[in-house]
Formats: structure tokens, C-alpha cells, sequence
């Protein structure tokens, strides 16, 4: 059992090591049932152990440091390599990395930016750091998601745009449907898991401050204004990585640039 | 003339698909002809830049078609396609999309019955109709912009016959009451026969010859059918445009 301390938790290797169990579960899951599934799981935990003790480690400096340069260093960082993993996530989506690389910036500078200004959070690394990182996370997710649908639908339904643009449509009116449609995609899943925040979940945020044994109050708001602003995050990264990538798809002259095929 | 191609090139994926293109199509009913795969739906594409060449010209009425704005240009030179692709929604929708994006009044009714549709037609469930009615609706909505000219790419490519011979007759009646000249992509010569009064053949990419088409089917005809016609569910008509005016 994790003993709890007033404020903080101490977790050593050894209890770290006995969560593998039920990691080995899932894992037999999936050669029992053929999901193949095993190989993705053992990189999975290794990647994650060896990803969340560096950044352990990173972090540690950066809160010692108190400097504001190594905090907006990190979160840059995350930025680009988040736009990075999102564009493999949206292959049909010509030029993705760009839109996503702005629409990450300006959601996780506006959001932060905005707590930061309102005072809810002191502009300390301790604070800027996991929060930072909770936005530009989720902001990833839903751009990610937000594109891969509009490339898959892009893709899938070349004929009735092109048919439009036929009538004389400009490329943003030839598409806009689909931008509706992946706007949704991209939003859907955190607009549903705040609806049911509290009844059939408890977020990550909050069992962690109860965990660390504060009180409950305080756990609840803190994670309300997550979630706001997670909300906020995810709209303006999924709005504006699809504003900016849709033109992608097209010429200047409001061409498919790969049209249907004969 | 309606449309000149000057030297067209363009490539498709590496691909060359039509490699110095020359050709002329007038005023009227046109056809371009050839097998599938030949590059006929791709120059047809290039009429209203719906692509534009590698190199090369395309004029339309004398004046290089990247002059235009493309916008105006598409609905001055309607394309419809050769499978449906309608937008979700009723049938009068449809008709609407390309006026009211260009601002202007529009009979959706008029425009159902000059494509052959009962204007009775115009709240239904586009998707819920039958192929050949929404292959007229495609119609219906390019007529609805009131285009010079309508690009047809193989119109009844994925329709049986007797909707075929329908939408062929819609066609001839369009031309005999309206002054819109057609561009008719086939790769049917009996439906050239009966659409077209000027072909235009095309082989892999490349033009292999062209000219009114009394004159240059006329040896298919001698060859195919020993003088007979083509088809005998819709026998060649050269001039039907003139035939169905009365």
C-alpha cells in the first residue's frame, strides 16, 4: 500500500514494479485472443518508463533552476514534438506538420496565457510545467484526431468535391461540410468525458490531489478549471489546425491537389 | 470556336496522361472519343480548370482559360460528372447550390424539367433516388447556373438503356431549345453518332483525329454495321437536336 503523507506521496521502483502485474494481464489478454497486441504493450512500458523518468528528471532541474526561459524551452518542446506525433496520426493531410506545429503553440500560449493573467495559477514551474503539459497533450489529441478525419473524409469523398467546386464553389465552400464534421471528431471525446466528469470518472488532476491528501474542495475547483481550460485548449487546436490544413488540399485556383481518380 | 488545346500536356502521378494535345472544339454538340483510360475525362477537366496542363494552352472562346477567374469560369463551363455526386439534402438543395453560392435567382422547377425530371421531384431526399433521377439532378443543377456550356462526362456510363436512351434524348432537347453547346466525353462511337456533330478521337493521351462527325465516323458506320445503324434502340442521328425541336 502507498503510504500517504501530509502533502506527498512516496512511491518506490519496487511498488512501480508490482503494477507490471496487471500489465502482464493484459498482455495474456491479448495472446489468448490473438489481438496482437503484445509487441505494442511491452514498447508501450518500456517507452513510458523511460520517457516519465527523464522527464522526471528534467523537471526536477527546472523547478531547482525557478527559470522562466527553461519552462518556455520545455514547453516549446513538447509543442514541436507533439505536432510531430499528430502528423503521423493525419498522413492524408498534405503539409500537416505546419498547422499543427501553430495550432499547439497558440492553444497551449492562449490557454496558459489566460490562467497565468486571471492569477488562478502563480507563474512558478511547479504550476506552468504539468499544466503546460495537460494542454499541449490534450490540444495534440484532438488536432490530431480533428485531421485524420479531415483527410480520411478528403480522401473518401473527392468526387462530391470536386463535383462542387464544379458549380463554382471556392475550395473553403467545396469543404466545409467536412470541416464540421472533423471539427466535432476532434472535440467529441472531451466534451463527453466532462459531461460525465464526476459520475463515472474521476479525472486524473483531482485523484491526484486527493491522493496527495488535500481537500476535496480544493481538488474539485482545481480540476473544474482544468477542465475549462483543457476545453478551451482542444477547441482552438482542432479549429485552427483544421483552418490552416484544408487549404492543403487544394491549389490556389480551388483544384483538388490530388484529384478523384478516372 | 468554343475551345482550343494548344501543345496540352499533363501528368498524373508521374504518369503522362495527355502528351501534346492539339485540338479544336466549335460551338455546338462535341464529343471527345476514345477507350477508357485514354485521357478523355482528364481534357475534359482542363475545359474549365478544373485541372490546369504541365504545358500547353487551352483557349476558351480565343482567350487562355487561366486568364479567368476559375470561379466564373465553372459556371459559365458546367462539368457534371460521370457518377453522381450530390450534396446531403432534398433535390431542390441541390439545384440551389451553385445560384445561391453565386448569388443568384434561380427555377428549380424549370431546371428539373429541362434535365427530364418531374419537377414534382424537387423535396425529395436526394440520396433516395434511383441512379439515372440523380444523374438528372446533376444536370439540373449545373443547368440551374445557366452555363454557355455543359461538360458531360460519360452521362450515361452508369445508367441501363432505357435510362441511357432518356438521358440522350434530355440532351438532344437541351441543345434544340437552349443555345448551351455540349461537350460529351464516351467511349460509345454509336453515342457520338448520336450526340455529337464534331469528335474529336482520342488514343493514350494523344489525339488521333478529329472533324465533323458525319465525316469521321462515317467509315465506322460502313465498317461496324454494313451501312446499318449503330444501334437499333436509338439509331445515329447527326442533326437530332434539329429532329427533337418539333
Amino acid at each position: 500500500m502507498v503510504p500517504v503523507a501530509a502533502s506527498s506521496i512516496n512511491v518506490t521502483l519496487g511498488e512501480v514494479a508490482g503494477a507490471l502485474a496487471l500489465v502482464a494481464i493484459a498482455a495474456i489478454a491479448s495472446r489468448v485472443w490473438h489481438a496482437g497486441l503484445e509487441e505494442d504493450i511491452g514498447i508501450a512500458v518500456v517507452r513510458s518508463f523511460l520517457q516519465l523518468t527523464a522527464i522526471g528528471y528534467v523537471i526536477t532541474v527546472i523547478f531547482d533552476e525557478n527559470s522562466a526561459v527553461l519552462v518556455i524551452a520545455l514547453i516549446a518542446v513538447m509543442v514541436v514534438f507533439g505536432a510531430f506525433t499528430a502528423r503521423s496520426r493525419a498522413q492524408l493531410v498534405p503539409g500537416a506538420f505546419w498547422p499543427l506545429l501553430v495550432s499547439l503553440g497558440v492553444a497551449a500560449a492562449a490557454t496558459l496565457g489566460l490562467v497565468l493573467g486571471l492569477g488562478i495559477f502563480a507563474a512558478t514551474p511547479r504550476y506552468v510545467v504539468p499544466v503546460g503539459g495537460m494542454v499541449v497533450g490534450n490540444a495534440m489529441t484532438s488536432a490530431a484526431v480533428a485531421l485524420n478525419r479531415l483527410g480520411e473524409d478528403v480522401h473518401d469523398q473527392a468526387r462530391r468535391i470536386e463535383a462542387t467546386l464544379a458549380l463554382g464553389a471556392t475550395s473553403t465552400e467545396a469543404v466545409a461540410p467536412l470541416v464540421r464534421r472533423s471539427l466535432r471528431s476532434g472535440m467529441i471525446t472531451l466534451v463527453d468525458s466532462t459531461k460525465t466528469t464526476g459520475l463515472i470518472f474521476f479525472p486524473g488532476t483531482m485523484v491526484g490531489m486527493l491522493l496527495a491528501g488535500a481537500d476535496p474542495t480544493d481538488a474539485v475547483r482545481l480540476q473544474l478549471i482544468l477542465l475549462y481550460v483543457l476545453l478551451g485548449a482542444v477547441s482552438i487546436a482542432a479549429l485552427m489546425a483544421i483552418t490552416l490544413a484544408r487549404r492543403n488540399f487544394f491549389t490556389p485556383a480551388h483544384q483538388l491537389r490530388e484529384p478523384p481518380p478516372p | 470556336m468554343l475551345f482550343e488545346l494548344e501543345d496540352v500536356t499533363y501528368s498524373r502521378g508521374g504518369k503522362v496522361v495527355l502528351r501534346d494535345v492539339r485540338a479544336r472544339l466549335p460551338v455546338g454538340a462535341s464529343s471527345l472519343l476514345g477507350p477508357s483510360g485514354s485521357g478523355k475525362s482528364t481534357l475534359l477537366r482542363l475545359l474549365n480548370r478544373l485541372a490546369d496542363p504541365d504545358s500547353g494552352r487551352v483557349l476558351y472562346e480565343g482567350r487562355d482559360v487561366q486568364e479567368y477567374d476559375p470561379l466564373a469560369l465553372r459556371r459559365e463551363v458546367s462539368l457534371v460528372p460521370q457518377l453522381p455526386a450530390l450534396i446531403e439534402g432534398s433535390v431542390h438543395d441541390n439545384v440551389a447550390y451553385g445560384p445561391r453560392l453565386a448569388g443568384r435567382s434561380f427555377n428549380a422547377r424549370s431546371c428539373l424539367e429541362l434535365a427530364g425530371l418531374d419537377p414534382a421531384y424537387e423535396d425529395r431526399d436526394a440520396s433516395k433516388l434511383s441512379v439515372g433521377e440523380q444523374q438528372r439532378v446533376m444536370l439540373a443543377r449545373a443547368l440551374a447556373l445557366e452555363p454557355r456550356v455543359l461538360l458531360l462526362d460519360e452521362p450515361t456510363s452508369a445508367l441501363d438503356q432505357t435510362a441511357r436512351d432518356a438521358v440522350e434524348g434530355t440532351l438532344r432537347r437541351l441543345r434544340a431549345r437552349t443555345a448551351i453547346s455540349l461537350v460529351v466525353v464516351t467511349h460509345d462511337i454509336a453515342q457520338a453518332m448520336r450526340l455529337a456533330e464534331y469528335v474529336v478521337r482520342i488514343e493514350s493521351g494523344k489525339v488521333i483525329a478529329q472533324g465533323p462527325a458525319a465525316e469521321l465516323l462515317a467509315d465506322y458506320v460502313e465498317h461496324e454495321t454494313g451501312g446499318a445503324s449503330p444501334s437499333a434502340a436509338a439509331p445515329p442521328r447527326l442533326n437530332a437536336a434539329a429532329e427533337d425541336a418539333t
